[in-house]
């Protein structure tokens, strides 16, 4: 009980001095996750749209592998990425392993599944009536992906935060591709394994109470955007 | 009010695009001759002490040469430098590393530091081995089926327990022998919790202390129980990637005079002795 009294003391006066290492971890941490998790987006929004309305052959085995894909751990991820980029690997020469950018990669692999699923899932639930009445409307493409994503924001938000959670609570993935070096791909999670290797907990259960506000924070953002009222 | 959220959103990403992950290896260029990048592939306890956290700042600001710290156990050390996924390796378990020494799988190697392992056990010792030298302890933890933490990672502390077994002429299969999987630091933990026994470097011992308030040392002084530190280059011909020449800087600038002296008196300050000793 007085380990934790005095982590809680310990972890307030490191967050309320904010020395640069910490800020510098957990800026890190933002781009990673934000970035990776835009990528994912960028790639599993489409995908989720063409594979809710589009019919194509082999779908129904790429919706298999997408779905099975949300429970894939994360060190699983980590150690294909770390063999793709080995030296040695097929892509060696990026020079990636070890550097921000292969957490990126592992992360985007880890989040994919989750937010193509999820966001086919959000277009699935599209009233037909509705999808119906839009192209009784003769929309352009354009204004039918439009208005699909309109009608199915909340869905598409809602697998955008899962995708995101995912990426901020990871750390297998992220130790084995980033190595945690310091000052270049130590972010909260693996700092915080890390610490609790050391011994030193006051500081991991610090780094856990920056994370958690990150990720209330960044929820906090994302759950007003998907309740705002849409004004076309 | 929403055009605001979705503007702070919007230019939030973008700033952090923008800042990007391409931020990683500025500011190298005062080095005087090497620059670039190089992977070393090291046991957890030189990294856990702290030991490298201050020297390599000096050999980055010395060389220009980004160093990336990989800590492992020495046998994923060994086996990333036998690869060449690695540049440098330093590492504690000197008969693999003799092997691929032998192999030409790594060049240079060097003897750099030493200290001693020692048996932790809880204070009440109830196997009663304080002070027996190891193998007999060992023997008796064994014959009685004492309980035991094994690291059973593969990693230099690990083989040391092996060969203290093989030495001991008993086979660690008793029922209250139990492989964690994980580093010292947890190890120590683990058996402090359990009240357990292990075989650990003195220096990740003396760092964790304070977590391990009851585990003692048990057994220690044994020439057995040398822990031996080797840094070595691994061989360029392995991968056409290998940072040869900051390799061999690193390995010239742990055998130097000031590098020499600064480890034989790191931790001293803070733990009333030094963690590694140097020939």
């Amino acid at each position: 009980m007085e380990l934790i009294w005095s982590g809680l003391v310990e972890a307030f006066k490191m967050i309320v001095q904010l020395d640069n290492e910490v800020l510098q971890i957990t800026l890190l941490t933002l781009q990673v996750c934000l970035i990776s998790t835009f990528i994912s987006t960028l790639i599993g929004l489409p995908a989720g749209m063409v594979l809710a309305f589009k019919n194509f052959a082999g779908k129904q085995l790429i919706l298999l592998i997408v779905h099975a894909g949300m429970g894939l751990p994360p060190v699983v991820a980590g150690l294909w990425v770390t063999m793709f980029l080995w030296r040695s690997g097929p892509l060696g020469d990026l020079q990636w392993l070890f550097t921000p950018q292969a957490i990126v990669a592992a992360q985007v692999v880890v989040s994919l599944p989750i937010i193509i699923s999820l966001t086919y899932s959000a277009f699935k639930k599209i009233d037909y009536a509705l999808i119906l009445q839009i192209k009784s409307l003769g929309p352009t493409t354009a204004q039918k992906v439009y208005m699909y994503i309109k009608e199915a924001r909340f869905g598409i938000m809602a697998a955008i935060m899962a995708g995101l959670g995912r990426v901020l609570a990871e750390v297998g993935a992220a130790m084995m591709v980033g190595g945690n070096l310091r000052g270049e791909t130590r972010i909260l999670t693996t700092a915080m394994v890390m610490e609790v290797s050391r011994g030193n907990f006051h500081i991991a259960l610090a780094l856990s109470f920056i994370l958690m506000a990150i990720a209330l924070i960044i929820t906090f953002i994302l759950l007003h955007l998907q309740q705002r009222r849409f004004t076309p | 009010m929403n055009q605001k959220w979705t503007s702070l959103l919007v230019s939030g990403v973008i700033l952090l695009l923008a800042s990007g992950c391409g931020d990683t290896s500025e500011g190298q260029e005062t080095g005087t001759e090497i620059d670039g990048e190089m992977i070393l592939a090291t046991t957890t306890s030189t990294y856990d002490t702290g030991l490298l956290d201050e020297l390599m700042p000096v050999f980055e600001e010395e060389t220009g040469v980004n160093v990336k710290i990989i800590a492992a156990g020495s046998g994923q050390a060994l086996a990333m430098g036998e690869a060449g996924e690695a540049d440098a390796l330093l590492a504690h378990a000197p008969e693999a590393e003799e092997v691929l020494e032998a192999d030409g799988k790594v060049i240079n190697r060097h003897r750099v530091m030493h200290n001693d392992f020692i048996v932790a056990g809880p204070e009440s010792d109830s196997a009663g081995i304080y002070g027996l030298p190891v193998e007999e302890a060992f023997s008796e933890l064994a014959r009685q089926n004492g309980v035991f933490f094994s690291r059973g990672d593969d990693s230099g502390t690990h083989k040391k327990e092996l060969d203290i077994w093989n030495l001991a002429g008993t086979e660690p299969d008793f029922e209250n022998y139990q492989e964690t999987g994980q580093g010292m630091g947890e190890t120590l933990r683990i058996a402090s919790e359990r009240a357990g026994y292990t075989l650990t470097d003195r220096g990740t011992y003396l760092f964790q202390k304070e977590n391990i308030g009851n585990l003692a040392i048990l057994n220690e002084g044994d020439e057995s129980l040398e822990n031996v530190y080797h840094v070595m280059q691994v061989n360029p011909d392995l991968s056409d990637k290998i940072n040869d020449k900051a390799a061999q800087a690193f390995v010239d600038f742990f055998l130097s005079d000031e590098t020499q002296s600064f480890i034989k008196t790191f931790g001293e300050e803070e733990w009333g002795q030094p963690l590694f000793f140097t020939n």
